[in-house]
Order: structure tokens, then sequence, then C-alpha cells
């Protein structure tokens, strides 16, 4: 017998390395394909036959129905799909899911994840998390997952709320909110998961919003593709204990004049014709959205660069918005490429097992028990 | 003079008398056993000694057992009690079942090292100090007002007062490009060649480490080497040790043997499990004392396949553990006392899932931070108990550190065989002691092959077919082991409770005590397939059965060997399983008049005996950091005898 370097059950099949026509290396470079010339799956082939029992109304619904629609883009088999979640409202996701899922337990969703990825390059590992879940009791293990930068997808539905112990602040509820466990007012000052993400060496940082579902969409597909652990914030209405919180965003009237939407390479704007703004670099370093055509003479026109290494305008980026949520950066913050932690583990065992001439057997075994200093009995 | 290993291999021991120039030697005196204390400042070596001597005691084929004893701190003030770090080690021509009660030699490289040792030192043993370091500050330093060198306070010991770190700094003298700091830390291996001549150990494995271990500093290798055989020389011409001393090899079972601490074995075991599980082996650890040898042996094994992840904390550690599992996997975490605390949600999810997964407690003296180097059992009931809700966990403990090689190996049985969390108790004596092991046979051990789920096996509400993941195996009560990648078993489990068989969210009340019974009916079970309690009563008709587990294995045996050889009758039994205990536990222990559990706790196994066989165990608990010695369990047992 040898020792096996993969599960048995693990289907070695040819791999298409660029499925979604990105470059290489990609997010999902090691994952058996669907057969192109089979039957394509559509949403309802992952939709699981539980009935989903989130409050009416709540965001979370939206995020589901767009997850269920995009998965299918992805070709992979389903059953190489693995969702793990904590615990809150968001958590429960998986099970509404027809993939592999595990609903683990508070917080600890990227550390399970990273055990699960790093032993099977073969699946699509994806967290679902939320505020609570992932900046508060789990904060340790979001922030090294993104520092080892682990291949896997975390989508944090960030609702500012705890909905499922019933409505306290949580560690992105504004200061001064008024909840059941602050009824003067949290005095708390909230994380931004942005910006502790690009503190935290992420590599991949987005931002998307719960009822938008072609931007959303557009977001989980490049988030799927980078190789390395991929941080999608959501913003996701509580309509039982937070309702509204987004709305500023959401309204159709407001929402060009607060959204800034980052594209790379391109100027960073707020605001329609003929108000448009662009963001300038001022004399002092700051950073000031100016109308356009005032722009040449403000100061340095920002063009958004997410593939920058140096994480310092992006991280300025993440800081625009304030309390008010006047002028809210959504999209792809940072997607730069380095070696991720899972493939480096990997490596190191694949090259001593090649440089030892092939998986151990029961002799290799026997010579590592005996070690270097024996003697016989007779 | 021939160099000790480039002799025949093994200094003359027989009725030959060696010769040299100066002395006339008798031939060595032959004991039946030694029991040798090397002890000094934490950096002076003298876990390397003990290691090194232990090593050519193993080659001569003596039993041995081993007790290193050292400060949490990496480097307390020099010269000062707290620094004080030792190695004893009890090698004989007969089976050893202890690192001995008292030695016999006293090895002190300073007068911290005397006064922290000297209380455990029988009167009339033998007794070798460094004067060198006998200084007015170094006395100072431990409260000595003037030297027990030379105050008479040591006349019932007989003393050998060596200038242990000139004579080595001597010896070194032709080596220019050594500063003296450089000569002087070569004093251990002065010490361990004198020791080495004084008991007839050869010195080749120590000469071929030296070479591993300095090979690229060739004027340190040589000067450890010269150091050595200095030690060596001085003790076969200097008049004051007139004896060498020789213990023959012990009559043990045939085989290749090599020398094992418990941290190693348990590591080893792991991987063996692995191998003959098909699985491949991945732990996640945080580092921890006295735990974090189980993850540098591992972390070193990537030709095995082995995946080591150093986690941000227990929390992970174990979740990654889980997540491998999950994986198809053999997920693994090692920790002690205070990381079994933090990992014990993740236990309670595991129970839940009813995935494998070994956890390993090296424990360690607590509450708290409590005694990180030093050895307790009190782990026991947080082992057992420490989770929310009902959350059944099976525990396996090994007795002797080579024995930690076959728990381990048990360990991966259950937990791969019944889809469960194991927990292995060991601590940090067996982590750290050391004996001889007799290596097994690899193709030998079981086998523990796994086979994943494939198939449906079941049909839905509708009749078409169905994947359950809690659907059981009507024998273990296992459920399936459906790893993500098998087409057609796409399932979500989790901690919420589950509906039996559907493995569907359920929160209804019998459906809860329906799953709550069967995980404890399936740990349970377990009971089924390990050996009953054995009882060792060469008498036949014991009044006192001494019952005990883990390490002190060794010390009750002993205790037991003696208080026999005294004429007393005793029976002893030892539980490599607590839970499930074996099947006949209950009729064994009712069977005696009294019961007597010595433990390293504060009487965890005298509880749960108490509570689930209803007999008035009586416990003999001491929690000193330190395993029992033969005497005080001498004493309990013939207590109880008396009062039975
Ligand atoms: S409490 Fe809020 S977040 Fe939770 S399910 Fe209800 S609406 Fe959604």
């Amino acid at each position: 017998m040898s020792l096996t370097t993969q599960p048995r059950s693990r289907r070695e099949t040819g791999v298409d390395p660029s499925p979604l026509g990105m470059p290489l290396p990609h997010g999902l470079a090691s994952v058996p394909r669907l057969d192109p010339d089979g039957p394509a799956p559509t949403r309802k082939d992952y939709a699981s036959d539980q009935e989903v029992r989130w409050c009416p109304g709540c965001g979370d619904y939206i995020i589901l129905n767009t997850v269920q629609a995009f998965l299918p883009a992805l070709g992979l088999r389903k059953e190489n799909i693995v969702f793990v979640s904590g615990i809150g409202c968001s958590s429960r996701f998986p099970y509404y899911l027809d993939t592999f899922g595990m609903h683990s337990i508070h917080g600890r969703a990227p550390a399970i994840a990273t055990g699960l990825a790093t032993a099977r390059p073969d699946l699509s590992v994806w967290v679902v998390t939320g505020d609570g879940d992932a900046l508060s009791i789990g904060g340790n293990h979001l922030i090294h997952a993104l520092r080892r930068n682990v291949n896997l997808t975390i989508l944090l539905f960030n609702n500012r709320i705890y909905g499922l112990t019933k409505g306290q602040y949580s560690p992105t509820s504004e200061q001064g909110k008024i909840t059941k466990s602050s009824p003067v007012g949290s005095v708390d000052t909230p994380f931004n998961p942005v910006s502790l993400a690009l503190g935290a060496e992420a590599t991949f940082v987005a931002r998307s919003l719960d009822n938008d579902r072609a931007h959303l969409g557009e977001i989980l597909k490049a988030a799927a593709a980078h190789r390395g652990t991929a941080l999608v914030e959501i913003y996701q209405n509580c309509p039982i204990f937070n309702d509204g919180a987004f709305d500023a965003i959401k309204d159709r009237d407001q929402q060009a004049a607060r959204l800034v939407h980052l594209v790379h390479g391109e100027p960073v704007r707020i605001g329609a014709e003929p108000s448009r703004q662009v963001l300038v670099r001022v004399a002092d370093g700051a950073l000031r959205f100016v109308a356009e055509a005032e722009a040449a003479g403000a100061g340095e026109v920002v063009v958004h660069d997410a593939h920058a290494d140096d994480p310092s305008q992006q991280f300025a980026l993440s800081r625009l918005d304030g309390a008010g949520m006047t002028q809210v950066p959504m999209g792809i913050f940072r997607q730069v490429e380095r070696p991720t932690y899972d493939d480096g583990v990997r490596a190191q065992i694949d090259a001593a097992v090649t440089t030892a001439g092939g998986p151990a057997d029961d002799a290799d075994l026997h010579a590592l028990l005996a070690g270097k200093d024996t003697w016989t009995v007779e | 003079m021939a160099l000790p290993w480039s002799a025949a291999g093994y200094p003359a021991t027989s009725e030959v008398t060696m010769t040299n120039d100066t002395v006339t030697r008798p031939a060595p005196t032959r004991l039946r056993r030694v029991v040798i204390r090397f002890a000094g400042d934490s950096g002076d070596g003298m876990q390397l000694t003990g290691d090194r001597f232990t090593a050519e005691t193993a080659g001569v084929g003596n039993d041995l057992s081993t007790l290193p004893n050292f400060p949490a701190e990496i480097r307390a003030p020099q010269g000062t009690l707290p620094g004080v770090s030792s190695f004893q080690l009890h090698f004989a021509d007969h089976d050893v079942l202890t690192p001995g009660d008292a030695p016999d030699v006293l090895v002190a490289m300073n007068p911290a090292a005397l006064k922290a040792n000297l209380a455990d030192l029988p009167r009339g043993a033998t007794l070798i100090v460094d004067t060198d370091e006998f200084s007015a500050r170094n006395l100072a330093k431990v409260g000595y007002a003037a030297s027990p060198l030379t105050d008479g306070s040591l006349d019932s010991w007989h003393l050998h007062p060596v200038p242990l770190t000139s004579i080595t700094v001597e010896a070194l003298a032709g080596f220019e490009t050594l500063s003296r700091k450089d000569k002087e830390r070569a004093k251990n291996m002065f010490a361990f060649g004198l020791l080495s001549w004084m008991y007839s150990r050869p010195m080749e494995t120590t000469k071929a480490f030296l070479q591993s271990k300095f090979g690229a500093k060739p004027d340190i290798l040589a000067a450890n080497i010269a150091a050595m055989e200095a030690g060596w020389s001085y003790g076969e011409t200097t008049e004051s040790f007139a004896t060498a001393y020789e213990v023959a090899p012990a009559p043990m079972p045939s085989g290749t043997y090599r020398n094992i601490t418990g941290n190693t074995a348990l590591a080893y075991g792991l991987v063996a499990g692995a191998h003959r599980a098909g699985l491949r082996l991945v732990l996640g650890s945080y580092p921890i004392t006295p735990a974090s040898d189980i993850l540098h042996t591992l972390s070193g094994l990537k030709r095995f396949g082995v995946m080591t992840l150093q986690a941000e904390d227990e929390i992970a550690g174990i979740g990654i553990a889980l997540g491998a599992s999950f994986g198809g996997a053999l997920g693994v975490t090692s920790t002690s006392g205070p990381g079994l605390a933090l990992k014990a949600e993740t236990i309670g999810l595991a129970v839940s899932l009813e995935l494998p997964l070994v956890i390993i407690d090296v424990q360690r003296g607590g509450p708290s931070t409590g005694l990180p180097t030093k050895t307790e059992q009190a782990d026991l009931l947080q082992a057992m108990f420490g989770r929310n809700g009902e959350a059944p966990v099976p525990i396996v403990a090994p007795r002797s550190p080579a024995d930690c090689f076959d728990a381990a190996i048990e360990a991966v049985r259950i937990a791969t065989a019944y889809r469960t969390p194991v927990v292995v108790l060991s601590d940090g004596y067996l982590a750290n002691g050391s004996e001889p092991w007799n290596l097994p046979d690899i193709a030998a051990l079981p086998d523990l092959t796994v086979e994943f789920a494939t198939e449906r096996n079941g049909v839905d509400e509708s009749g078409r077919p169905a994947f359950h993941p809690y659907a059981r195996d009507p024998k273990t009560l296992a459920r399936p082991w459906a790893v993500p990648g098998t087409a057609g078993l796409e399932h979500r489990i989790g901690g919420i409770e589950k509906a039996d068989i559907t493995g569907n969210i359920s929160y209804d009340p019998d459906n809860h005590q329906r799953m709550t019974d069967l995980r404890q009916a399936k740990v349970d079970g377990i009971a089924s397939t390990i050996a009953p309690l054995a009882v060792d009563d060469p008498s036949g008709d014991a009044d006192v059965l001494v019952i005990g587990w883990g390490s002190t294995y060794g010390p009750i045996a002993a205790a037991a060997r003696e208080v026999r050889a005294g004429g007393g009758r005793v029976a002893t039994a030892h539980l490599r399983h607590l839970a499930p205990f074996p099947a006949n536990t209950g009729d064994i222990v009712r069977g005696y008049r009294r019961v007597l559990v010595p433990e390293m706790n504060g009487g965890h196994l005298a509880l749960l005996l108490r509570a689930r066989f209803l007999i008035d165990a009586q416990s003999y608990a001491r929690v000193r950091g330190l395993p029992f010695t033969t005497g005080e369990l001498v004493d309990a047992i013939l207590a109880t005898t008396e009062s039975a």
C-alpha cells in the first residue's frame, strides 16, 4: 500500500486552464470542469430542496438568487463547489444551494475553509459570512486568511447589525446607533471592512450592493477567477433590525450622486452629467472631488489602479466614504497576484515526494520509525 | 590508551583488568540498575547530555526510562534556582518501569543545580560537582552562606569535587581559534565522557551525532570530541574514581529497537495510522508547550505527504483539521490543556458533523497557564465533559512514551471507523520521557482502510434516488463519509441539530432525543471493539485493585512489583480507553474489596468510577508536576491493603 497524496475519491479530470476567459493563474485552474458538450446546468440545478427561511424582504434573498444564477456560468461540476459558513442569518446560505456545504460555528468558517482548500485543490471553496461573524468573533481568522492568500472566495454580507440574535449593534454599526444593546447609542468605532482587508494584505477586495444584481454578478465572476483569497463585501439590507441602512445609495435619484464606480485604469468619478465630478489629489495630498471641467487646475486626477502592488491609493479610496454615505466606492478596490498559501503548502509536499522518488511506501515508513540509532535484540 | 570508540567498539568489561601507564584498574563492578541525574543551568546542555547518555545506554541493551525536567523560561537568569534544568535516566539489566525515584548519581554543574536537587539524593549516593562554579558570587545567588563543598554539609554523600570547567578548558588549550567561552561550553561533553567511563558506555554514536551536528564547524566538533575523551581519561586515570561499573543488557523480546520519546512516537503513530488508512494527514496546530514537538516532527514529514498548517490560534488549528477531514483527509490537531479549552466548541461541531478528527492533548499542570513544562493528568474531565450539550467523545490514553505510537493508531482507527472526534490524552512526562521501542512491522499494523461513500443511499419523498448523510452503518452507527467532489452526493452539514437519516435541519423534540441517543450509542458501541480490561493479579486473591490510566502505568506497576516482592498481595489494571470504558470494567472494579486510583489530578478517574459503578473507589491524587515515585505508591498501596 502506498500513502495516497489525494483522497481516493478525487478524480483527475482534464481542466480547462482558463474558465471565464481570464488570464492565468486562475482561481479555478485546478477544479474539474463540466464537459463542454454536455447539458449546461441552470440556476435550478443549484437550488437545494430546502425551504428558504429568511425574513420577507431580506437582502439575503437577492444575493442567493444572484449566486444561484451565477454559479452555472462557472462551468464547474457542482460536486466540486463547497460553501462554508459561520453563524448568523447569512450563514444559512449553504443550506439553500445544492452543492457541498458546511454550516459551521461562529466566526470560524475561514479557518475551516483554509483546511479544506489546502487539502483539496480540486474544489472551489466559498465562505459566506456576516459583519458580526467575520469582523467580530471571527476577526482573527479573516485577517489571517487574507494575509495567507488561501484560494477561497469570501462573501461578507454587511447589514451593520446582529440579525439572528435580534438586533444588537455590530462592528460595522455606525457610532451612536440605538439598538437593543445600545439604548443610548453605541460608543464603538466601526470597522470599514474594505480598509481592514487592505490592511491585512488582501490580494482581492471588492464591494457590491445586494440589489444590484448585474454589478454583484460581475464582481463574483472576478472574485471566483482570482487565485487567492477574494473578499467581497456586500451591503445587505436587514428590513427587520436595520431597515434602510443603505437606502441613501439605493434610491435611484440619489444613487448617481453618491456612488463611486471604481473601474481599473479609469479616473475615479462620482455623479452623472452634467454635474459629474472627478477625484483629484490636491496640493496637500488629500483627495477631493471637483467638477470635471475644473480638474486640470485643481490637482492630479486620480486614476484607479486595482493592480498596483502598493495598496496606499486603494486604501485612500476605501476611506472616501464617511458616516454619511455621500461618496461610496463600489467595485474592485484591489486585484493583485501573489502566490497562494495552499499552492505553497502543496508545492513543498510535491517537491519532497518527487525528490524521494514517489509516494512513501511501507519501507519508507519503516526507515522513518527506525531513525538513525537502532540496536537488535536476538 | 585506546580511544573508547576506536577500541573494539565497547570498553572491556569482562574479568580482564584494564591497564594503562599509571593505574591498575579492577574490572568494572556489575550493577543491576542505576539512576543518574544530570543537573545544571538551562544553558549548560543538560538535556543534550542526558539524551546522548540515553542513546549510548540504549545501544548497550539496557532497558531504560528517562525524565527530563526543565523550566518554562528559555533562559532564566544564569546560576539561579529557577534556571536549573535536569535530566534523569534509569537503566537496568531488567525491565524498567519508571525513571527512578531517587538518583544514585547526581551531576551538579553549579551551586543552583546542587541546591535544587540535593533533597532528592539519598545519603550515600554519588555526587559529582563542578567546583569551578562554586564561586562566592554563585553561592550567594542561591543563598549558600558558605560553600557546601567545604563546610561538611555534604559529608553523608560520596562527593567527587571536579574542576570540570577548568579541566575542559585546559584539555582544549590547543584549540587556538576557540574563545574561552567556546571551550567552557564543551564541559557538558567532559561530564558525558566521565560518566561514560564510569558506567562503561561506548561513545561511538555520540561521536557520529556530534559530527552531524557540528560537521560544518570542524573546530567545535573537534573540541567537543576532545572534551569527551578528556572526561573519559579523567575517570580512567584519577584515583578518586576507583571503580567503573557496568550494567548488563536487559532481556528483552527479540527485535530491532530504538529509543523514542512520547511526542515523537505520537507523531509517528499518526503518520502510520494515516498510512494504514490510505488518507492524507493534515495537522492544524498552534505552538504550545509541551505539544509543539509533534508539530515540529510532522512538519518535517512532507515526504510522507503530511500537511502541517501552523494556525493563527488554537481554534483555527482544529478548524483547519476539521475542514481537511470534511475534504476526506485525516484531520489532526495537537495542543495542551489551555488549547483544548479553546477547541471545545469545534470539538462539539465535529460531534454534530460526525467526521473523523484526532485531538492530541499533551497535558500539563493547570489551571490557566499553570506549569507549562510539568506533567499532570487534570484534563480528563475536560476531555470527557468540557463541551456544551451532550457531546460524547472517545478518549484514548497512552501509558508510556513508546505506547504513544499505538495509542495514536488506535485513535485513528476509532476516528475513521466511527466518524468521530477522538481525544488522545498524553502528558508532559510521556511527551519528553523516553524508553526503548521494539519497532513494529508496518504490514502487521491494523488495516484501517476507509471507504468513502460513492453512491446515493436512499430515496427522497418522491421516490427518487437521494443521498442521506445521516443514514448509519447498522453495526458501527457511523454515517457515510461523503467527500466533496463525489457527484450525486452533494449535501449540507452543520452544527444545527440534524434530522435522523436526511441530515436536514430539525428542531423536532423527538428527533433531538433520538439523535442525542444515537451519538451516545455510537461512542458506547466502540467498547465492543476494544480489548477487555486486563487484571494483573499474580496471587489471584488480592483484596486491593490499583487502577490507573495514562502515564501512571510505570510507577503503579513498579510499586505493585515492590509490594509483591515484600510478600504483599495487590492487583493492578490500567485503562487505555477512558471513553468508552472496556465492557468488563464494572465487573472488575466491583470484584475487589478496595479500589485505589492513583492519578496526577484531583481524582478524576476515581470520580468517574464512583459515579459509573457505584463503588467506593479511593483516590490517591497528587499534582506536583512530576510523575509519581514508586515509593509513594508503595506506601499508598500498603496503607490501602492494611485497611482492606
Ligand atoms: S433578521 Fe435581518 S438579516 Fe436576518 S433574515 Fe431577517 S431580515 Fe434578514
